[in-house]
This record gives structure tokens, C-alpha cells and sequence, in this order.
């Protein structure tokens, strides 16, 4: 439940220093391209914060956004920031279960109704009313609507939320849908990735809770400061794509001189994400920076997108069987055309 | 379905499936046209050979016409071999080439392709600055002069746009891009740029006619 501590409280009880947390302020600043100055105005606002109430909502997902959040190098700052947060729900984390769960997701609605920030990773089932997911017998679609009635705002964590993710991947069994699809009058942010990084999703609640403000989104609802640019834009591998030199395999001397992974599939020029930026792990990686290629996991639609491993530029451009049988329906036109012109000739020539 | 997917999906199939159909179609039925009965005895030549020959040999501007015309040749030729080494030495194109046929070879740095681009463009433009402002040529150009140079330079234009992320999202571009190549392979068969695949028949014709006659070529 929200106590009324204040964050810096909060986090002095459980042994950040205030350095430790200005330099937090100045990263979270910088990595929102924020002017200089604001990073202090950011620690004096998150300082005096009341501990946010939020309820997280875990719908058709597979844990890992939780995971990535939770199993983050560990304890890092996002953590604690997290921990100061008054979760008051998240089936996951909660000590609580069944009954108890859900009086305290009831109870956490009540008390700061209107004042609540709403966090849901995983799609929403839609098909057959709804039965495909269910919590405590109340469907995801209908959990969905209730709790967005009191939220200040939604923030839709991982790729599954965001866009529909593997749910909603062909032949989308269960009629899974985003949460944009269902809530059309709250702000609603997404925060795509599968899992997304743990960073952006301390970034975007920290704005919140300092600012007050929305951050600018980008055409699909994520924070510009972290979707703004291309994973291909922002990879160290970059140079390699415009010298021409591409890795051809996983296990040839262009990935081990770490050559551009183009050919392998990698999805980055289409990727809109900050994982070249921020790294994964405390910054140690990131999946291009470990050999594998972008799969492009924070774009709509990205599991329909084809082969992970075929290089972007491959198209969908059918069969050869397809086009061989247009060869051969253009010759027999061509056939039909060459005998109406001779028919034509001997027509005009009187049949010399 | 975005505008990436939906060019790279559905159009690029029917785009090639039409592209296909059409140049086959004006191939054969160029081919199976009836040749005129040619009454004159034949010299004591190959016309196969004349036909072969003459191919390359008009590749090259006669002596006597190269003042009048070096100037739209040397256009025309940057412009081709720009679109040669663009099309086929730029390696996500060569990529693409091996989804399809299953040959792929050794690319450029993109560098290099984005500066041959650039070229390419400029010559295209040259072209179109000569043929509006020359007033036999303008009086002999048609919508298909014209539709054809807009539909091979609009994916020049695109590709460098998209290269460069000017003007919108990388993926957007990237997917005017693939719709203008596909709009370029629609037009292709029916339009002038079937001279691509064309100029080497009428060329041969030509070459084992004037063989057979016994005449230069």
C-alpha cells in the first residue's frame, strides 16, 4: 500500500547514498536528452515524491518483462526505485494470492482512484469473450477495462502489451489484441521490446513522477527518448555496415572481427529501440554486441515479420513455380499476339 | 500490415509475377512475328555472326556523329553503368537477388554505391534537362519517354533518401523504395525500358539483314 515516505526516505532507509542517487538523476537526464539543469530539478521532485501507487496488470505474457525488470545486474538503482514504488499489485511479485490478491488490487483502486498508474505487460484475449485468459475468473479484457477506469495513465510494458507480440502472431488463436486497441481515453505508453529494457521503463515512470508530464511519443506511443533512433543508427558495428564488410555466418572471420550482422538477419536498420545505447545488464551487451543478430523485438508485428535469420531486403516475392507459370502464360500471349498480327498481315497483304 | 511489409509481401509478388508475364508475352511475340521475304541473293557471309556483331558494335558512336551526339552518349552510359553497379554490386540487393535465385557475389562499400547513386542521378537528370529543352527530341517524346524516366529514377531517388533518413522513417523509405523498383518492374514490359532486353534483338535482325547484304555494320 502507499505509505506517506517520501522516495529519498525511502531510499536512505534502504542505504542510497544521495550521491549515488543525483548521479541516477543525471543519467535518467541525459538518457531523456534533458538539459543539464534538469537533472537536479529531477532530484529535488523524485526526493519529494509520495511512493506512487501502481498496479500491474500481467495478461497474455510469458513473465520475462517482469524477469528483465527483476533480474536486472543486481541491485541496481531502477530496482530500488521500483522497490520505493508502492506496487500494490502485481500477481507475480506479491506475496499475496487468490482472494487476498485481489482485495488488494480492489482496495489500491479505491484509495487512489484517479491517481494510479496502470502498468499491463501482455495482450489482451479478445476471441470467445475473452475465455483464453483469465484471472481470479474475471477475463483479461474485462480486468483491462475496469482498473483503466480510476488510472491516471497506462503504461504498456513489453511488446506483447504494446503491440499484440507473440499472441497476436499468425493465426492469432486466441484473438489477442494491444491495449491501445481496448482503452481509448487514457494516455496510454507504450514501452515495446520482448523484454523490454529496464531502464527505459525506470526512465518513463520517473518523468512521470518528476515532470508530471507524458514523454513525447513517437507514431507508436513510445517515449521518442528512447525509440528516437535505429538500433542500426546507434550500433558500434555500424562502420562495418558501410564498408561493405558482413559476417556470412555465425562462426566465420567476419562475426569473429565482429563485422556487421546484415546478412544474418539483423533487423536493427528497422528497429526502433535503445538497446546499442543503454546495453542490457548494467550496460555490459547487447544481443548484436553478443554475435546475434536485431530481431527487431520492439516493432509491431515483428514474430510475422519473416525469418529472424533473412537479411531484411529478402521480400515475400513468392515461388519459382509462380513465376515460371507466368513465363509461360506470357509466351502463350505472346504466342496469340505474333499469330493476330500475322492473321493481320495476310488480311492486309490479300493473303500474299 | 505496415507499408514495409505490405511492399516487401503482396505487391513484390505480383509486381514480379506481372513483370514476368509481360516480358515473356512482348518477347515471343516479337519473335514469332513474321519476317519479310527478303528476294536479294545472300553474300557470301554469316549472318549469324553479322547478328552477334553488330550487337557490340553499336555499342560505340560512329566516327563521323560523335561531335553531334558524345554528349547525350556519355550521359546515357553514366547513367546505365550507374545503374548496373547500384543495382547489382550494392549487397542488399545482391541479397535480395539470392532470396530469388539463389546466385549472390561480391558487393561494394556503401559508400562507394551511395556516390554512384548520386552520379547516376545527376546523368538522369542531364538527360531530362536535354530532352525538354532540345526541340526535335521534345517534339519526338511521349508519355512513355517520360513515365519511363520517372520509374527508373524514382528508385534512385528513394534508395538515397532512404540511405540518407531524409524525409521520413528508415522504414517507410525503405518501403517507397521496394513500391517504386515494383512499380519500375510493372511498367518494365510494356513501357520503352523493355528496349533493356529488346535492343539486343532489333540490333541482331538488323545485323544479319544487313550481313546477308553484305553491308557494314
Amino acid at each position: 500500500m502507499s505509505d506517506d515516505k517520501t522516495l529519498a526516505e525511502t531510499l536512505a532507509r534502504q542505504g542510497v547514498s544521495r550521491r549515488t542517487f543525483l548521479k541516477f538523476c543525471a543519467t535518467m537526464a541525459s538518457l531523456m536528452a534533458m538539459p543539464p539543469s534538469m537533472a537536479a530539478e529531477m532530484a529535488e521532485k523524485l526526493a519529494r515524491v509520495r511512493r506512487q501507487s501502481v498496479i500491474w496488470l500481467s495478461f497474455q505474457e510469458c513473465t520475462g518483462c517482469t524477469e528483465s525488470l527483476t533480474r536486472s545486474h543486481s541491485p541496481t538503482l531502477e530496482n530500488l526505485i521500483f522497490n520505493a514504488i508502492s506496487l500494490d499489485y502485481h500477481h507475480t511479485l506479491m506475496a499475496a494470492s487468490g482472494t487476498a490478491a485481489e482485495a488488494a488490487r480492489e482496495t489500491a483502486m479505491k484509495e487512489n482512484y484517479g491517481k494510479y498508474l496502470m502498468v499491463v505487460d501482455g495482450s489482451v484475449s479478445t476471441k470467445d469473450s475473452g475465455v483464453y485468459s483469465t484471472i481470479a475468473g474475471v477475463t483479461n479484457h474485462d480486468m483491462l477495462v475496469d482498473v483503466a477506469k480510476g488510472a491516471a495513465a497506462i503504461i504498456s510494458v513489453g511488446t506483447c502489451a504494446a503491440f499484440g507480440g507473440i499472441p497476436k502472431a499468425n493465426p492469432n488463436p486466441t484473438g489477442a489484441v494491444p491495449v491501445s486497441d481496448i482503452i481509448k481515453d487514457k494516455p496510454i505508453i507504450n514501452v515495446s521490446g520482448c523484454p523490454p529494457i529496464p531502464v527505459v521503463i525506470t526512465g518513463v515512470v520517473a518523468q512521470i513522477l518528476t515532470l508530471g508530464t507524458i514523454p513525447e511519443l513517437d507514431q507508436h506511443g513510445r517515449p521518442k527518448v528512447f525509440f528516437g533512433d535505429t538500433i542500426h543508427d546507434r550500433c558500434y558495428r555500424r562502420p562495418f555496415y558501410d564498408q561493405g564488410k558482413f559476417a556470412k555466418s555465425f562462426d566465420d572471420e567476419g562475426a569473429r572481427n565482429g563485422w556487421c550482422l546484415y546478412e544474418l538477419g539483423c533487423k536493427g536498420p528497422t528497429t526502433y529501440n535503445a538497446c546499442a545505447t543503454t546495453k542490457w545488464d548494467g550496460g555490459v551487451s547487447f544481443p548484436i554486441e553478443s554475435g546475434h543478430p536485431c530481431l527487431g523485438c520492439s516493432q509491431p508485428d515483428f514474430w510475422d515479420a519473416g525469418s529472424f535469420y533473412a537479411p531484411l531486403s529478402t521480400g515475400e516475392w513468392g515461388s519459382g513455380t509462380v513465376l515460371a507459370a507466368g513465363v509461360a502464360a506470357g509466351a502463350a500471349i505472346g504466342v496469340g499476339a505474333a499469330l493476330a498480327a500475322r492473321k493481320r498481315q495476310d488480311t492486309i497483304g490479300g493473303g500474299k | 500490415m505496415d507499408l514495409l511489409a505490405f511492399a516487401k509481401g503482396p505487391i513484390l509478388m505480383w509486381s514480379l509475377i506481372i513483370f514476368f508475364v509481360g516480358v515473356s508475352w512482348r518477347l515471343v511475340g516479337v519473335l514469332l512475328l513474321r519476317r519479310k521475304p527478303d528476294y536479294s541473293e545472300p553474300r557470301d557471309t554469316s549472318p549469324a555472326w553479322g547478328a552477334v556483331r553488330t550487337v557490340f558494335t553499336r555499342m560505340w558512336v560512329r566516327k563521323e556523329f560523335r561531335a553531334r551526339t558524345a554528349y547525350a552518349e556519355v550521359l546515357s552510359y553514366v547513367f546505365h553503368f550507374g545503374l548496373a553497379i547500384v543495382v547489382f554490386l550494392f549487397v542488399p540487393h545482391i541479397l535480395f537477388i539470392k532470396s530469388m535465385t539463389g546466385l549472390s557475389w561480391g558487393g561494394l562499400p556503401n559508400g562507394v554505391i551511395y556516390a554512384i547513386g548520386v552520379i547516376t542521378l545527376i546523368a538522369l537528370i542531364a538527360v531530362l534537362i536535354r530532352r525538354i529543352t532540345q526541340p526535335v527530341l521534345r517534339l519526338l517524346s511521349n508519355f512513355d519517354d517520360y513515365f519511363s524516366w520517372l520509374v527508373t529514377t524514382t528508385p534512385v531517388v528513394t534508395g538515397l533518401l532512404a540511405s540518407a533518413h531524409l524525409g521520413a522513417r528508415y522504414e517507410t523509405l525503405l518501403g517507397i523504395h521496394i513500391l517504386s523498383v515494383e512499380l519500375l518492374f510493372i511498367w518494365f514490359p510494356f513501357g520503352k525500358l523493355m528496349h533493356a532486353i529488346l535492343f539486343a534483338v532489333s540490333r541482331s535482325t538488323t545485323g544479319a539483314l544487313l550481313e546477308r547484304k553484305g553491308a557494314a555494320t
